[in-house]
């Protein structure tokens, strides 16, 4: 091919026709336009009259130029001209077909491997050997080299992974490649570690063509907890156009189904990388928050798993009898509220009141004793998964409670009396802490030299004992002990949560002691050496599309692993679990950037250019041929045949050619009327609303695709109606939504309803609210019903009788919600001499469609989807909801076949009488 | 002629050949009746069938000449007096020359079917007062007779396929004292028509000059290189522009007609221009009164 700037030519030799353009121009102009022969009696009158001027023998130069032009453009279109060539070459050798492979390349992952396909396509046809290499997961040892058509068969296998190519392994990688080779990399968009020596090293073993899509890169990083509102913060790599993204929060309902738990608009300012949004959830929401995901984002980088950071636990502080009113300072509960509540939500009061609350921890300071029935309730709640942290104190210590034999409520049998060291009247030293044994919740914790302990309560020695120990003083004495209970746990520290007997409490460990028992969580990351000594075992893993997985059966992770917070092959993505704590190990970081990927000027980048390759020969011969149509008229003008008998007839044919050769002259009105007659389509009157009128949109969208899915009915989109201009004659049914304050029609629209209803179509009718016309209250959308129905020729209605023909049109019916259930449904009011024939389960109700069907259940919400086929609104509430919503489907699919079928279904109660008619 | 000459195919050739001659007729006769019919008498009393007056019986009348019927009414004698009733002789001449062949559109007749049409219209109505009608170049001899129309019909329609351009007018038959009607375009050579009318003139024919044009020819909406021919393609003129001749054609066509109406002018004659594109009853209707007028 051939370029001439942006234009290149499939067969450029056809242009030296041009040379002849000259030689061309000469001879046309030496000819004079060819004479008319008419025949007219009155030549006998002009017999020796000469022509005035002569030098008209020549065709005059602006016609010549039109003829050139018509000519060239005919030359220059069989040359082949293509606007922005496609000017890859095919090459020859072996091709490394590369793909980034990461979280960010699964935005678009259906695309990036049609690409990959063409190219290997096309590398099959050159014979090519090809390699496919995923950059996420480098293949072992020599570039695997294969036919492109093995490699072809064995594309729809690759999958992208949720991290970024490791910098460590590519450089690996890079060394060992050998020999010539083209290369083609599937670009994802970002920038990395790693990726300039890797291009460099390919550039050393052949050209490298870059594939970049132009799908913009969406990433939401980690929420944060600010102030009682939860930080959502979207990021992109480049400065783009303003743009609104919708995040969803993803979690469990009250009763454990994962549902949309609410949702926001992120906007993106013109040239802004960075978007946040503050979510105000309430406390109990936001505790079941699993995650936030971009709506629409398909990518890992677009979901951020929510942990603990997010969670407030509820803590239940009770201590004992408070006598010694105003010393704060001893109160057994100040160091425990101090150090519980920036990080959880503490509640006190009375112990039923507290029980009422369902909190996650109940902290029992210093209570030696509760009333029976009180321990019951706290036995059964803390076997349901409770959380009872128990402290000493002088009372407990003085208290026969688990003294002979093990309490359910203490994790072990306590001596009487507990010990003092290190005090005025004892011999030894204040005691410190041993190091926490391995398997200790507490291990890795480092502890401070000035953690003492002056006083305990003592376990007695039993067989269980070291089992639960989960912290000691350094003579062994048990300092922590917890026990197993049901689904919960009881932990009892052996000192006073105030400082009278250590001062634990006043150190920073006791906060950390307080969170690796999962009684406070914190809104920061857990740092590295918070995290050590920890195992953590997945329990949900994220794919690079960001949909979460269950994660098998994955070995534990080591905390210190975890703790860089870097997903990589031995870190997936995911949420972590240790105990009762759960870390989200997220693609996005806190402080993740992305940056763009650009590409050195060299490197042909392929996929962004927006000028695609454009044949211009129709065009080319389009602009000839009109030059040649205005050629002949001209000619026609300068030779007098345009005026001459006849003249009208051929500018008739003239202008007829161009009519035909330019049919694309329809009016507007007939690009309406196309589309609506184009197949079946559902509409909606044009309320004025514009939200309404999306809701409409959407749900007769859903509907029209819930009908092709599961009907021979598929119409094509949905349209809207505007009732003064549209013709509505054209549609066989509209879904009216009423608003309270919706403009009339006007007379001439009126008419064209009642011809609308009176000649086959249906309209139906909904007021949106749940409730049309109950009794002497009527909703103002209701109101605003009977208004417009005023006009309307409507035949007396009556709720829907059980034997309608839209209970059994398609699917068998008895009730019609939509995103309300159970207001009533009104149709045509059945003929009053309409009898039940024997035998038959349905009266014999055969003719008149209702030409109405009215109602309230906001049917269009129901049936709402977006473009991607995701519902938009909720209905009800979990499985009983989403049955909700399959049942408005039905009624959707049962109606328009009602419309479309009229009374079809009830005809069929003749077919035994035809049967026997017929003599079967 | 090529074609074999079997009997079905001299039938057909005939059958084609007198298919013109009866909606030709009948057309004809439409036309005639749309103008007059009726009484033709000369308003005086002569020779003829009518009744015209009775009058006193002076000396010198024919006894025979005495109504009896009236005069017993009276005691005076009356003599029945019948009106004149002359038949007149006139003679038509309908241009044969190819010229005449022309029409500027398809929808519109030829100026020869324009010419015969009307000529054959006149045949009819002067026939029904009592004319006689023939043609001037003697073809068909001057007759009274409504089977004179069919005659003049199949003349009118008989091809003259070795007809000139234009042709001048024949004086083989003019009645003297009698009438002529001369129709043709005449855009022929003026001498030729000239010398008829004078002619005619000379032996005490009197008659009018009905000319046919096409609007075309009074237009001239032509331009560009053009080659105008004549009809048998005998004449030609070759021109770069048509346009600028359009002006110096429309004065030629005026000298004509200029030319034309001194003749009728001097020879006592009545000139007609009459368009093919405007109803034939109108110059049917001028023709009719022309001939009445100054009988």
């Amino acid at each position: 091919m051939w370029t001439l700037g942006p234009i290149g030519f499939t067969t450029p030799w056809l242009l030296l026709g041009l040379i002849a353009l000259p030689v061309l121009w000469l001879i046309l102009r030496a000819v004079p336009p060819a004479p008319i022969r008419r025949r007219f009696p009155g030549v006998a009158l002009l017999l020796g009259l000469t022509d005035e001027k002569a030098e008209t023998e020549r065709t005059p130069w602006w016609l010549l130029l039109l003829r050139m032009l018509a000519i060239a453009g005919l030359i220059v279109a069989f040359a082949g001209p293509v606007l922005h060539p496609d000017t890859r070459r095919p090459g020859s050798g072996p091709l490394l077909v590369i793909l980034d492979g990461s979280w960010a390349s699964a935005r678009d992952w259906p695309a990036r491997i049609d690409q990959a396909r063409t190219v290997l396509t096309e590398a099959s046809r050159a014979g090519r050997p090809v390699a496919v290499v995923s950059l996420t997961n480098l293949p072992e040892g020599r570039l695997p080299f294969q036919s492109a058509d093995i490699w072809k068969s064995r594309l729809p296998g690759l999958a992208p992974l949720p991290w970024s190519p490791d910098p460590k392994a590519l450089a690996g990688w890079e060394k060992g490649l050998s020999g010539r080779f083209d290369t083609y990399w599937l670009s994802d968009g970002l920038d990395h570690t790693g990726r300039m020596p890797l291009l460099a090293a390919l550039e050393a073993h052949g050209t490298v063509t870059v594939y970049a899509s132009r799908h913009p890169v969406f990433a939401l990083r980690p929420p944060l907890f600010n102030a009682g509102a939860v930080d959502l913060t979207a990021i992109r790599p480049e400065k783009g156009p303003a743009t609104s993204l919708q995040v969803i929060a993803r979690g469990t309902d009250p009763n454990g189904v994962p549902t949309d738990l609410s949702r926001g608009t992120i906007r993106f300012s013109a040239g802004a990388t960075e978007a946040k949004l503050s979510l105000n959830l309430p406390a109990e929401m936001r505790n079941r928050v699993t995650g936030f995901r971009i709506e629409g984002e398909r990518s890992a980088g677009a979901v951020s798993l929510t942990d603990d950071r997010l969670k407030r636990r509820k803590v239940a502080l009770i201590a004992g009898a408070q006598n010694q009113e105003g010393l704060q300072l001893l109160s057994p509960l100040h160091y425990l509220r101090e150090a519980l509540t920036p990080d959880a939500q503490v509640i006190e009061g009375k112990f039923d009141d507290l029980m009422m609350a369902n909190p996650d921890v109940v902290i029992l300071a210093d209570v030696a004793h509760l009333p029976a029935e009180q321990e019951t309730a706290l036995e059964a709640w803390v076997r349901k998964g409770g959380t009872l942290l128990r402290f000493a104190g002088p009372r407990l210590a003085q208290s026969d409670v688990s003294r002979t034999s093990e309490a359910p409520l203490m994790p072990v049998r306590l001596r009487a009396g507990g010990r003092e060291v290190g005090g005025a009247m004892s011999w030894g030293q204040p005691k410190r802490l041993a190091p926490f044994p391995e398997g200790s919740p507490f291990f890795g914790l480092a502890i401070p030299d000035d953690v003492t302990v002056r006083e305990q309560v003592l376990a007695e020695p039993d067989p269980t004992l070291a089992a639960r120990t989960v912290a000691s003083l350094a003579d062994g004495t048990p300092l922590v002990t917890r026990k197993r209970l049901g689904q919960g746990q009881v932990v009892l520290f052996h000192i006073s949560a105030n400082a009278e007997w250590s001062s634990l409490p006043l150190s920073g460990l006791f906060v950390q002691m307080l969170d690796r028992l999962a009684v406070t969580t914190r809104p920061e990351a857990p740092t590295a050496a918070e995290l050590k000594g920890t195992t953590w075992q997945a329990k949900i893993l994220l794919d690079a599309f960001g949909d979460p997985h269950g994660a098998g059966e994955m070995p534990g992770i080591a905390g210190a692993a975890l703790a860089a917070f870097h997903p990589g092959p031995e870190t997936p993505p995911g949420l972590y679990a240790a105990g009762d704590r759960r870390v989200a190990l997220n693609v996005i970081g806190a402080r993740t950037a992305l940056a763009p990927a650009t590409w050195p000027a060299r490197i042909r980048v392929e996929g962004q250019a927006v000028a695609r390759e454009k044949p211009l020969k129709g065009w080319l011969l389009l602009l000839a041929f009109a030059l040649l149509i205005a050629d002949i008229l001209a000619a026609l003008l300068l030779s007098g045949r345009l005026r001459g008998p006849r003249a009208g007839a051929g500018v008739a044919v003239i202008l007829a050619a161009l009519a035909v050769a330019q049919p694309q002259g329809a009016r507007a009105d007939d690009a309406f009327d196309l589309r609506a007659t184009h197949g079946v389509v559902l509409a909606h009157v044009m309320t004025g609303d514009a939200q309404v009128d999306a809701i409409a949109q959407e749900g007769l969208l859903g509907l029209s695709e819930v009908l092709t899915a599961r009907t021979s009915v598929e119409p094509d989109p949905p349209m809207a109606v505007n009732l003064e201009t549209d013709d509505i004659s054209l549609f066989p049914f509209l879904y009216w939504p009423i608003t309270a304050n919706e403009p009339l029609p006007s007379a001439k629209a009126y008419a064209k309803l009642n011809d609308f209803l009176r000649t086959g179509g249906m309209i139906l009718f909904d007021t949106r609210d749940a409730d049309i016309a109950t009794g002497g209250s009527v909703t103002p959308a209701g109101r605003r019903l009977q208004e417009i129905a005023a006009g309307l020729d409507i035949p007396p209605l009556q709720p829907i009788p059980r034997d309608h023909v839209l209970t059994r049109s398609f699917y068998l019916l008895q009730d019609f919600p939509g995103r309300y259930d159970g207001g009533p449904l009104w149709v045509e009011a059945a003929p009053p001499d309409a009898v039940k024939a024997a035998g038959m389960p349905f009266r014999d109700l055969n003719d008149g469609v209702s030409p109405v069907v009215l109602g309230g259940n906001d049917w269009a919400a129901a049936w709402a989807v977006d473009g991607n086929g995701n519902f938009l609104y909720p209905v009800g509430r979990g499985a009983a909801g989403e049955r909700q919503r399959e049942i408005a489907f039905r009624f959707g699919i049962n109606l328009i076949m009602y419309v479309l079928t009229g009374n079809y279904k009830s005809d069929q109660v003749h077919v035994p009488a035809l049967l026997q008619r017929l003599g079967q | 002629m090529s074609e074999p000459a079997t009997a079905p195919h001299l039938r057909s050739r005939a059958e084609a050949l007198a298919a013109p001659l009866p909606p030709l007729l009948a057309e004809a006769e439409r036309l005639a009746r749309a103008v007059m019919l009726g009484a033709h008498g000369r308003r005086r009393a002569g020779m003829g069938d009518e009744f015209w007056q009775y009058r006193p019986a002076h000396a010198g009348d024919d006894a025979r000449a005495i109504d009896w019927r009236r005069s017993a009414r009276s005691d005076a004698h009356f003599v029945r007096e019948k009106e004149w009733q002359a038949a007149q002789t006139v003679a038509l001449w309908v241009d044969p020359g190819r010229s005449m062949a022309f029409s500027g559109d398809p929808g519109r007749p030829t100026k020869a079917d324009r010419a015969r049409l009307l000529a054959l219209a006149l045949t009819v109505l002067l026939i029904r007062g009592g004319e006689r009608v023939g043609l001037a170049d003697g073809r068909v001899r001057p007759r009274p007779g409504l089977s004179q129309a069919d005659r003049l019909a199949e003349a009118l329609a008989a091809d003259t396929p070795d007809a000139p351009d234009y042709a001048a007018p024949a004086t083989t038959l003019l009645p003297p004292h009698g009438r002529a009607v001369f129709l043709s375009d005449f855009l022929g050579d003026p001498a030729g028509i000239e010398a008829a009318v004078l002619r005619a003139a000379g032996q005490g024919t009197r008659g009018v000059l009905l000319q046919i044009l096409d609007p075309q020819e009074e237009a001239f909406p032509f331009d560009g290189r053009t080659i105008f021919e004549s009809m048998s393609g005998a004449l030609r003129h070759e021109t770069l522009r048509a346009g600028d001749l359009r002006t110096r054609y429309l004065q030629r066509l005026a000298e004509r007609k200029a030319l034309l109406n001194d003749l009728a002018r001097a020879a006592g004659w009545q000139v007609f221009c009459h368009h093919t594109d405007s109803p034939a009853a109108s110059a049917l209707l001028w023709l009719y009164q022309a001939l009445e007028r100054r009988r």
